[in-house]
């Protein structure tokens, strides 16, 4: 397949398919008739995408497999969320509004080894940032203020140099942080947010607006 | 007659088509347009692109983010359904463990097969193209010009579609007046890489692609594409019509409901289903063609995948358009007395020479792309391209052929990643999100593989499918040829993103690791070659098999050599050439 959208995602998609191909292959290689495909592990209580899903419809986190978060770690994660990715304007809901720690409650809850990798990450994470402000502060971190919030948040967040003891802090907000914004402007706020304003029909194709171009000294 | 099941089988049928896609489709085309009788055996189920597209679903609305799985290679919106690299209870193996040597084999378990969700850049061959061994005594010279070919590229670019602009350039075939419907305008980052890379001599171009940036010409292409065939006229003036033009939106790999880009199961099928010629049988996986005691193809053997019979149906010839590899595959599992290794193979060529096509990528982000002040910039797919520049070079270059560029700029559909930047929170992050936002661009490089004895499948010995089938085992290697291009792909990518004043990802020197494996550009093709010469090939130039000439090959296993240019094009012309030809044969009594 050709098509190369913008920012070349199937071009990523090779890649990333290609890793877990190569995973596959590596385990065919050990079984006698070369049908790993026919083996792939199935998550207790959950189901996989599946070779055929409706494709025209909507999926809610949750509908294919079970969510995992706790209450209390889903409450941390919906605060860290909107501290990340707070409305700017008028009218805008917040993340959590919009469901995005569903999405990520759905992400480290689903049976793929891609995802698999952030569930000790995110969900440990949550579990230190409600522990670290408890330390701090004798409150969960929803609970917080948000100058206090923020107290936390920069120390992990990377911006300046970070702590040795919050290393694996710092690695949590960075992951925790992808996905979030991932949630959120895949989102028809966020694309607004972003400045997306495609997936509406055209009768032509404009091109460019001279404002483009001549921020690209073409015009 | 139509889509049907295994009760409605008639008797006998003039033609059996295995495979459903660009070449089975085109096929079935050809002969019903011209009354002939046909039975299209489809492995995978029936699918309508009207009804099952994901048009305007944002990712949001597919689980994880629509994410590349196992089970959706290309994310969770893509139109390939029951496929990909891996099909369950259908394996496929490979002779080494080297990962160097292993060939990835996609294939789509669907009605329309890959053509509901490729790329639909559709790149003519030029002269030099057919006739490479002649230019660098590399690979094979194909038994037919490039002025044989040409009609029929005309005829199906009117008959499907295709955007792109005639420019007049070196091997890069320009199309009769009136055949392409117009490019759409260049995106920003499009004409900024224009602009900065004049100085190296590369043109930046429309590229073509089977997309309707206009609604056909319905009065005037019929009669072109079926002079002195009123009946046909009719059907695919109506055909036409029933296509609206591309609204620039939403990914054409998603398959589109509109009908306003090329896939076999929109524009080819409806009109051969129209004329009442053609029957089509889903779930019915081809397992052999048989032979009469003529030595000739009389039908084929398949299993009912919906009941995992072995079923078998009749046909005065056959044609094989189930991709190369499963082409290959079932010619070698069509064994008997009189073909003891393999039907149509005594050349042994079965399964010899199979290429893909020579890929690498590279990207980078791009300073002056930040901050583009907000503007619809979707327009399904690429819009320009560049094509191979060096031909005058070619002694310099230490590789043979050459490559076309495709690449990716703008404000598309936000993804996961979106948010890389950082590092920080709030809303000087998500500022600095905004601004590099549409700021990556993204090459690809797309090149001539020359065939090689190391690259080949055969029957594996031991390993069956879940329907008792003997499966394809791949050998692959490339050649240095391969390799050395796809480092000098790296460093030409590298050179443009300097030039735009970008930052790129670090190219790679060793060629061998830029290279994307073997068989992940699905373009693969061989396996059964054309040729002059019944020795050396499987199939004369009308994709008529040497020993049996009632059974054609028509998807891209006859292909000799596998030009940079994209092959879905090319199987179309040569089916329909191959198809004219049977046709010819059957009426004068010659089959």
């Amino acid at each position: 397949m050709e098509n190369i959208p913008a920012e070349n995602p199937g071009a990523m998609d090779r890649r990333q398919a290609l890793k877990w191909i190569g995973a596959a292959a590596a385990a065919a290689a050990f079984l006698p008739h070369a049908t790993a495909q026919d083996k792939l592990p199935r998550p207790a209580g959950g189901q996989r995408i599946g070779w055929d899903p409706v494709l025209n419809r909507t999926y809610a986190p949750g509908e294919l497999w079970p969510l995992t978060l706790t209450p209390k770690q889903r409450k941390a994660a919906a605060s860290l969320t909107d501290l990340i990715l707070p409305p700017d304007n008028p009218g805008d809901k917040q993340p959590s509004q919009l469901g995005v720690q569903d999405f990520i409650d759905e992400w480290i809850s689903s049976p793929y080894d891609e995802t698999a990798k952030d569930r000790p990450v995110i969900a440990e994470g949550l579990d230190w940032l409600d522990a670290e402000a408890q330390r701090r502060f004798r409150k969960d971190f929803a609970d917080l203020d948000e100058p206090q919030k923020c107290a936390i948040a920069d120390d992990i967040c990377g911006k300046t140099a970070v702590k040795k003891e919050f290393k694996s802090a710092q690695n949590f907000f960075g992951r925790f942080r992808y996905l979030a914004a991932g949630g959120y402007y895949t989102t028809p706020q966020g694309w607004k947010d972003i400045g997306y304003v495609g997936n509406v029909p055209m009768v032509d194709f404009p091109g460019p607006t001279p404002e483009a171009l001549k921020h690209l000294g073409l015009a | 007659m139509a889509i049907i099941t295994e009760k409605d089988l008639q008797p006998t049928y003039d033609v059996i088509v295995v495979g459903s896609g660009a070449g089975g489709g085109q096929s079935a085309y050809t002969l019903t347009m011209n009354g002939v009788k046909v039975l299209m055996l489809e492995a995978g189920r029936n699918y309508d692109p009207v009804t099952e597209t994901p048009m305007f679903q944002s990712k949001a609305d597919a689980p994880l983010r629509a994410m590349s799985t196992r089970e959706k290679p290309f994310g969770f919106h893509d139109a390939t359904v029951d496929g990909g690299w891996e099909v369950p209870g259908e394996p496929y193996t490979q002779a080494s463990e080297d990962p160097k040597q292993r060939f990835f084999w996609w294939r789509a378990r669907m009605l329309g097969g890959r053509t509901n969700h490729w790329g639909r850049i559709s790149l003519r061959n030029g002269p030099y193209d057919f006739k490479p061994y002649s230019r660098d005594g590399l690979g094979f010279d194909w038994p037919l010009s490039y002025e044989d070919v040409a009609p029929y590229y005309d005829k199906v670019e009117m008959l499907v579609g295709v955007y792109g602009s005639n420019e007049g350039l070196e091997n890069t075939p320009d199309s009769p007046n009136g055949t392409l419907l117009p490019p759409p305008k260049a995106r920003a980052g499009e004409l900024f890489v224009k602009k900065h890379i004049a100085k190296y001599g590369m043109p930046v171009i429309p590229i073509h692609r089977a997309i309707l940036s206009t609604r056909q010409d319905h009065v005037n292409f019929p009669a072109r594409l079926h002079p002195n065939n009123p009946k046909a006229q009719k059907i695919i003036a109506k055909a036409m019509q029933e296509r609206a033009a591309c609204f620039w939106a939403t990914d054409c790999g998603r398959g589109c409901s509109i009908k306003a880009n090329y896939q076999s199961t929109t524009v080819h099928l409806p009109p051969a289903l129209a004329t009442g010629n053609l029957d089509i049988l889903c779930n019915a996986h081809a397992r052999e063609v048989t032979v009469g005691a003529d030595g000739k193809a009389n039908g084929v053997i398949y299993i009912d995948k919906v009941t995992g019979q072995e079923r078998a149906v009749k046909g005065k010839a056959v044609i094989l358009a189930a991709s190369s590899g499963e082409t290959a595959r079932i010619l070698l599992n069509s064994k008997s007395s009189r073909f003891p290794n393999g039907l149509a193979n005594g050349s042994g060529l079965v399964g010899k020479y199979i290429m893909d096509t020579v890929g690498a990528g590279l990207g980078g982000s791009v300073p002056a792309f930040e901050n583009m002040p907000v503007h619809n910039e979707e327009g399904a797919g690429a819009h320009v391209y560049i094509p191979w520049w060096l031909y005058k070079d070619a002694s310099k270059l230490g590789f043979a052929r050459g490559y076309h560029i495709e690449f990716g700029t703008g404000r598309g559909m936000p993804r996961l990643g979106v948010g890389a930047a950082g590092p920080g929170y709030g809303k000087s992050y998500k500022e600095e999100v905004r601004q590099k936002y549409g700021a990556g661009i993204g090459f690809s490089g797309r090149g001539e593989m020359i065939p090689n004895k190391d690259s080949f499948c055969e029957l594996d010995p031991a390993v069956k499918d879940k329907w008792g089938i003997p499966v394809l085992k791949f050998h692959w290697k490339w050649s240095e040829h391969e390799t050395k291009q796809a480092a000098h792909m790296h460093a030409t990518f590298a050179m443009i993103i300097e030039a735009i004043g970008g930052k790129a990802r670090k190219p790679e020197a060793d060629g061998a690791k830029a290279i994307e494996p073997g068989g992940y550009i699905i373009h693969e093709v061989g396996g059964a070659i054309m040729g002059a010469d019944a020795k050396k090939s499987v199939t004369n130039q009308w994709n008529q098999c040497w020993e049996v000439p009632n059974l054609l090959l028509n998807d891209g296993s006859a292909f000799c050599s596998n030009a940079d240019k994209n092959p879905t094009l090319t199987i179309m012309a040569l089916a329909w050439r191959a198809t004219d030809h049977l046709i010819e044969e059957m009426r004068k009594g010659n089959l």
